[in-house]
């Protein structure tokens, strides 16, 4: 490891608030951040970015479970509420008032669901924070990592349709390349990459073809280099169709965290 | 005198047949939970007036939105017109409003180029339908019922607006004759151009082709009229409504279950106090039309079938069995069944009634598990229907009534209870990811 480079200690909830510090974010790092191969990536780049912004965050560490989008969504209230009462309540109790998180699914979840549980918190997805810091002027991003590459953006369901946001995630992209292109279901109507709704647990019903394909396909007809998404369960889906169409030497997938963080080269 | 007696009866026949299936319909609509939609009213009546009277989600597809514009309001136009079909029927005089003088010629003249718009419309839908196919039009659920509904409502409108050229043809042409009694208001614009096709007709004859179109074109319309509850056609009257109660949060969010959260506080706290009734009878999620809401219900009967939802849906363009029009489908023949079976019982019988089948009847499991809860159909539909809401509540009824999720999904359930997380890791391992992290 160079020597100049510096670890990284991940502030945790419970040390900070025993020393009487309250961080106005809380990362919120959710399962797939947790325990993905290729998420736990994502979670990595972002980190780094919060520690390049000196951003006062913490994440919960161990004491993190499941936001319960999935098992809501696959017919579970019961273990949903469950779940989403104990992380209240254990949030409340660090006095949270901010999260942060790379996943769409929790994001919504806190932003437009929680509150009926009695949990209100200030939601902010990563594409946001991130084009926030942007608008500040706190990050500066180049154009000269990507100068030559082609970007493609897929809508996760749960930011775009669901929460109405199209825009924070392509204006960061636009500070970072120049030739960012559209598939034809774009925004509103884009395809989903057939993850959500408890779909990325379980076998797909019996038909003609893997929704993933049929996305990734759309994606890779525009000839882009790489894939941006902004989303674990996109990332995945988006990973396996790029293996299945065997185009791994020439299609990469990213997060736009990972983006940024090549762009600075952190 | 006599047809003047005639054309009332009709028309009051007709006026209370229509209200006694709009008032089944909305004992069928009430069937539902009782929610309360009374917030943001201003902001409603804007929804309303943008996406159902301004067709705004419509322009997505511009060629059936074009066409549709062109029905839309070439139907509520040509309705102006009735205003005087009635009043002569009524009073038993011919063109009653010809008394305005010459303009007269000009706004029939203008009713008929509507008219002509609407039949134009009509066709290209038929084409669409029937000769180039298209595919949603076309689907598994799409069988003789709803393709035949379709092309009935598409022919009877194109017979409609033929009987009121052909009747303005002939009267046309009696102006001209000697010794006629007809009001002189000239040709008008579309009627003038196939008048020569009648023109060797006797007096007689042109008399009685003019009376039967008119008679045709007014039996014919309250006969539509009557048409319209039992079709997909009735979304010509629910879609204003339907989408004056539209979601308003964001698509993302599900309805929470306050009952399900009494339950919750009970289990995690044994101080909490229920305050609520146990008495009633309480099912988790929906298998009856019953447990859906009053508007659920009203978006079965306002889907039209477009199918814009199923197009879309990538379970579906996968083919996958899942489609969110048949779901909407599904609801509506379910709730029509059991509409039908209440008709025939006393009042008394009929809150209690069970014919002991269900929604799953209709809809199938495989069909609910294939959905990815994108909201892809519910931005789609032109008119605001939430096909999601049901799938999602009939999955909560599968899950927390029966235990009958697939057994992948159970195993998701058991790894966030026993470990907080949808895969088999341990709680303790969350922070492995932030290992040898280096940076700079």
């Amino acid at each position: 490891m160079d020597s100049n480079k510096a670890k990284i200690e991940v502030p945790v909830m419970a040390d900070l608030f025993k020393q009487g510090k309250k961080p106005e974010y809380l990362f919120w790092v959710g399962s797939a951040g947790a325990f993905d191969d290729r998420y736990k990536q994502v979670t990595r780049a972002f980190i780094k970015i919060l520690t390049y912004l000196k951003v006062d965050y913490a994440v919960l560490g161990t004491e993190e479970s499941s936001s319960g989008d999935v098992v809501r969504r696959a017919g579970n209230e019961m273990l949903f509420q469950m779940q989403a009462l104990m992380n209240i309540e254990l949030m409340k109790g660090y006095e949270v008032k901010k999260i942060l998180t790379c996943d769409p699914h929790a994001f919504n979840t806190f932003k437009n669901e929680y509150p009926a549980l009695e949990g209100g918190f200030d939601v902010v997805h990563h594409t946001q924070f991130l084009q926030d810091q942007l608008d500040k002027g706190n990050l500066k991003l180049s154009k000269e990592h990507f100068k030559d590459k082609k970007l493609v953006y897929h809508d996760p369901c749960y930011l775009g349709r669901a929460n109405g946001e199209f825009i924070a995630p392509r204006k960061v992209l636009d500070r970072m390349i120049t030739n960012r292109v559209e598939m034809p279901r774009n925004k509103s109507f884009a395809l989903c990459c057939g993850g959500g709704g408890g779909q990325m647990f379980k076998e797909a019903e019996k038909g003609d073809k893997e929704i993933f394909i049929e996305r990734t396909e759309e994606a890779l007809a525009t000839g882009a280099d790489i894939i941006a998404t902004a989303c674990p369960y996109c990332m995945v889906m988006l990973t396996d169709g790029i293996k299945y169409k065997d185009q791994g030497e020439n299609v990469k997938n990213y997060d736009i965290a990972e983006l940024v963080t090549l762009s600075l080269r952190l | 005198m006599v047809s003047q007696i005639i054309f009332v009866l009709v028309l009051f026949g007709a006026g209370i047949i229509f209200y006694r299936k709009v008032s089944t319909i909305t004992r069928n609509i009430k069937l539902g939970k009782d929610i309360s939609i009374k917030d943001n009213r201003l902001l409603r009546w804007k929804r309303m007036l943008f996406i159902a009277i301004g067709q705004q989600k419509m322009l997505q597809r511009p060629v059936a939105a074009l066409m549709h514009i062109f029905v839309y309001v070439g139907f509520i136009l040509v309705n102006i017109e009735m205003l005087e079909i009635l009043t002569d029927g009524i009073v038993g005089s011919h063109r009653k409003f010809s008394f305005i003088g010459w303009p007269y010629n000009y706004l029939i003249s203008f009713f008929e180029l509507v008219a002509f718009i609407v039949m134009a419309g009509c066709a290209v839908f038929l084409i669409r339908r029937n000769v180039i196919r298209v595919k949603r039009f076309w689907s598994k659920e799409m069988t003789l019922w709803p393709r035949s509904d379709a092309n009935t409502i598409l022919i009877t409108e194109l017979l409609l607006m033929s009987a009121l050229f052909i009747m303005n043809a002939t009267d046309s042409i009696l102006q001209t004759r000697p010794d006629n009694h007809y009001v002189q208001v000239g040709s008008f614009m579309i009627s003038g151009i196939i008048q020569p096709m009648f023109s060797g007709l006797s007096d007689g004859t042109l008399i009685f082709i003019e009376r039967f179109c008119w008679w045709f074109h007014i039996v014919g319309v309250l006969a539509f009229l009557n048409y319209i509850p039992y079709s997909k056609h009735f979304h010509v009257f629910l879609a204003f409504p339907n989408v004056y109660y539209l979601k308003l949060r964001p698509k993302g969010e599900m309805q929470n279950m306050p009952s399900v959260t009494r339950e919750v506080k009970l289990m995690l706290n044994e101080n909490y106090s229920d305050q609520e009734d146990e008495s009633e009878e309480m099912t988790f999620g929906a298998n009856r039309v019953k447990c859906l809401t009053w508007k659920n219900l009203m978006d079965a009967y306002t889907c039209t079938e477009c199918g814009r939802c199923t197009s879309s849906c990538p379970a579906n363009i996968t083919g996958k069995r899942l489609s969110p029009r048949k779901i909407m489908m599904d609801t509506r023949d379910r709730l029509e069944e059991i509409g039908r079976k209440l008709d025939k019982l006393p009042a008394g019988e009929r809150v209690s009634y069970d014919d002991g089948k269900t929604l799953f009847d209709y809809i199938s499991t495989e069909e609910l598990w294939a959905c990815t809860t994108c909201n892809a159909c519910t931005q789609e539909c032109p008119v605001n229907i939430d096909p999601l809401v049901i799938i999602l509540e009939m999955r909560r009824y599968l899950v927390m009534e029966e235990s009958k999720a697939p057994a992948s999904l159970n195993s998701v359930f058991s790894n966030v209870e026993n470990n907080g997380a949808p895969w088999q890791f341990s709680q303790e391992d969350r922070m492995l990811w932030a290992e040898e992290l280096y940076y700079g």
